[in-house]
């Protein structure tokens, strides 16, 4: 998976009640959910955001509530990929389980700018700024947690293992 | 391999769980004992149970859906998400808390759904509280817990330690919700991430069940995957006549290893408060005192227990909350509510002002029920502080003790507590 889009870039520990507020979750729907995506944060991001862009962070991106709306949300604002320099551990498995790409490099997030075009090869863990010509290599994902991505996510595990029975 | 080495609480759990000898880095997949959603993340679960083809759960007696964080419905929408979830109950069987009952973190351990030494998942991230009772209780998003509904076993990858030995005694006026703020600005909001809590120590000794539970449902704001305490005869004696199943206590090894060990002496603690906009920006409660306030709020899963509304009633009898200040109070659960009745606390709290709201989240997660209004401050027992939490992204949100709270809606403005705790004032 390739990607290369525009950078908007945020700060640390990014919780998942500003990325979609509480207010919001009365619906499941993903284009709702995206219409509010980062709403408490920067009201003016569902306006700039557009398809195949990317979000950086610092530590700790999506912390606090484990509402699955965020990684939703995200992906269907036009996301294509989130990196930071950590993820919380509920966030991490719910954009795994979601299919909202993630990688994590402390020194890519250094290296960006709000603003900059940044390329992402997922497959090889490569984050290149095309505006600055750096290139950073990703922390790779533990092989279990491969597999389930490799699988299709975590839905796709289950309805297996659920046929093998 | 262990290399004889003793295990951790978590690391004898998952070993138990998943019938490995499980240490920390190992990723393990582990028997749930108990699979809870409340009614933000359920349907989302429910819909992902329909995309993986399941048309049942694992076992119904150990499947549970909570209307707690809207509740009752405030909204067209939420209403036809708690439909789903009543339809989700009638077609598997899972037990369904409607309307009324009360936060899912009391819920699940006092209708003893759970006992020391089981292995839970919870779509909600406050899944951690049942650490206090002994539970390797951990949150997880709608997909993963649909996923141990259909199957009854879950990934995990098993957590290193941190332990905190808490020694000493807590001054009067001074709380466990003051210790976990203490500890939260102490190491930060992803100071013990991917990590379990292991707490232990006189200080927790001396500490009810209704006030561990208030430090290891905060285990997650500082990242961490579960806030676990050992299982003493306090615990024992709260689960008599608690659900069905027989408790069986996990302590951990002498000499288990923990990744980072700290020891704290809590003798001169002073209450504590988390400033906006982050639950880790904590303070000691001199440098906050004054800020004015228009709203209080005593409940929720941290601190809508029934020694926390005693406490408040305590501070409240004979008192009125000012003019100036709404005073909200949502007991944690239907039984606590009748409990306090029982007590005289909803009758103190009422005459001193209190708006007594149905058991459930509310206010807490910004729904319903006392969203501030813009440039507020708010005084809250809750257990985040994020920018918008509340339902309005231009209120001021501060974290304190019950204690704390009661004294500020007194005076309208951020108070220590402790005044009412010395010279026999209460």
């Amino acid at each position: 998976m390739r990607f290369e889009g525009t950078a908007h870039r945020y700060g640390r520990d990014v919780d998942t009640d500003v990325i979609i507020p509480a207010r919001y979750l009365n619906t499941s729907d993903p284009a709702e959910l995206a219409k509010h995506c980062m709403e408490d944060l920067d009201a003016g991001f569902v306006g700039k955001v557009k398809a195949g862009d990317i979000l950086v962070a610092e530590e700790n991106f999506g912390c606090g509530s484990s509402r699955e709306h965020a990684p939703i949300s995200i992906k269907h604002a036009g996301v294509e990929v989130v990196i930071a320099k950590s993820f919380a551990r509920i966030f991490y498995r719910n954009a795994i389980n979601t299919g909202l790409p993630i990688m994590e490099s402390p020194e890519a997030v250094e290296g960006i700018n709000d603003g900059d075009t940044v390329a992402v090869d997922a497959d090889a863990g490569t984050i290149t700024n095309v505006t600055t010509g750096a290139t950073y290599q990703a922390q790779p994902f533990p092989p279990f947690i491969k597999g389930i991505i490799e699988r299709g996510g975590l839905i796709a595990s289950v309805r297996e293992r659920m046929a093998d029975r | 391999m262990t290399d004889g080495r003793g295990k951790t609480t978590a690391e004898k759990i998952f070993s138990a769980h998943s019938g490995t000898d499980a240490v920390a880095g190992d990723i393990v997949v582990a028997d749930v004992d108990f699979v809870m959603g409340q009614d933000g993340t359920s349907p989302l679960a429910i819909r992902a149970l329909e995309r993986m083809g399941v048309d049942k759960v694992f076992d119904p007696a150990k499947v549970a859906v909570v209307m707690d964080h809207s509740s009752p419905s405030p909204i067209e929408g939420v209403s036809a998400l708690h439909t789903i979830m009543r339809d989700f109950g009638k077609r598997t069987g899972a037990k369904v808390y409607d309307v009324g009952c009360g936060v899912c973190h009391q819920l699940i351990p006092e209708q003893g759904h759970v006992v020391p030494g089981d292995l839970m998942v919870g779509c909600d991230s406050h899944t951690c509280t049942y650490g206090a009772v002994n539970v390797f209780s951990t949150g997880v998003g709608s997909t993963d817990g649909a996923a141990a509904m259909a199957a009854g076993k879950l990934w995990f990858k098993v957590p290193e330690t941190m332990r905190f030995t808490l020694n000493g005694e807590l001054p009067a006026g001074v709380f466990s919700k003051d210790i976990i703020l203490h500890i939260a600005g102490m190491i930060g909001a992803d100071g013990a991430t991917y990590m379990a809590m292991e707490f232990d120590g006189p200080v927790i000794d001396a500490l009810s069940v209704d006030a561990r539970m208030t430090i290891s449902n905060m285990a997650i704001e500082v990242g961490a995957k579960a806030g676990l305490m050992r299982a003493d005869a306090k615990t024992l004696a709260w689960y008599e006549g608690r659900g069905s199943r027989t408790p069986a206590p996990v302590d951990p090894d002498a000499d288990a290893t923990y990744a980072v060990a700290h020891t704290l002496d809590l003798s001169a603690l002073s209450p504590q408060v988390a400033k906006p906009h982050a639950v880790d920006n904590v303070s000691p409660i001199a440098e906050v005192e004054g800020t004015p306030i228009q709203q209080g709020f005593v409940g929720t899963c941290t601190n809508g227990r029934l020694e926390d509304l005693g406490i408040a009633a305590g501070i409240l009898a004979g008192r009125k909350v000012h003019p100036d200040v709404r005073f909200i109070v949502a007991p944690a659960s239907k039984q606590i509510l009748l409990d306090a009745m029982a007590a005289g606390y909803i009758q103190t709290l009422v005459e001193a002002g209190a708006a007594v709201v149905t058991p459930g989240c509310g206010p807490c997660v910004g729904t319903h029920n006392g969203v501030p209004s813009d440039g507020e401050n708010v005084i809250s027992t809750a257990n985040r502080n994020f920018k918008g939490r509340m339902g309005n992204s231009n209120a001021f949100v501060y974290l304190g003790s019950p204690a704390t709270v009661a004294a500020s809606v007194i005076e309208g403005r951020i108070t220590d507590p402790r005044k009412y705790f010395t010279g026999g004032a209460l």
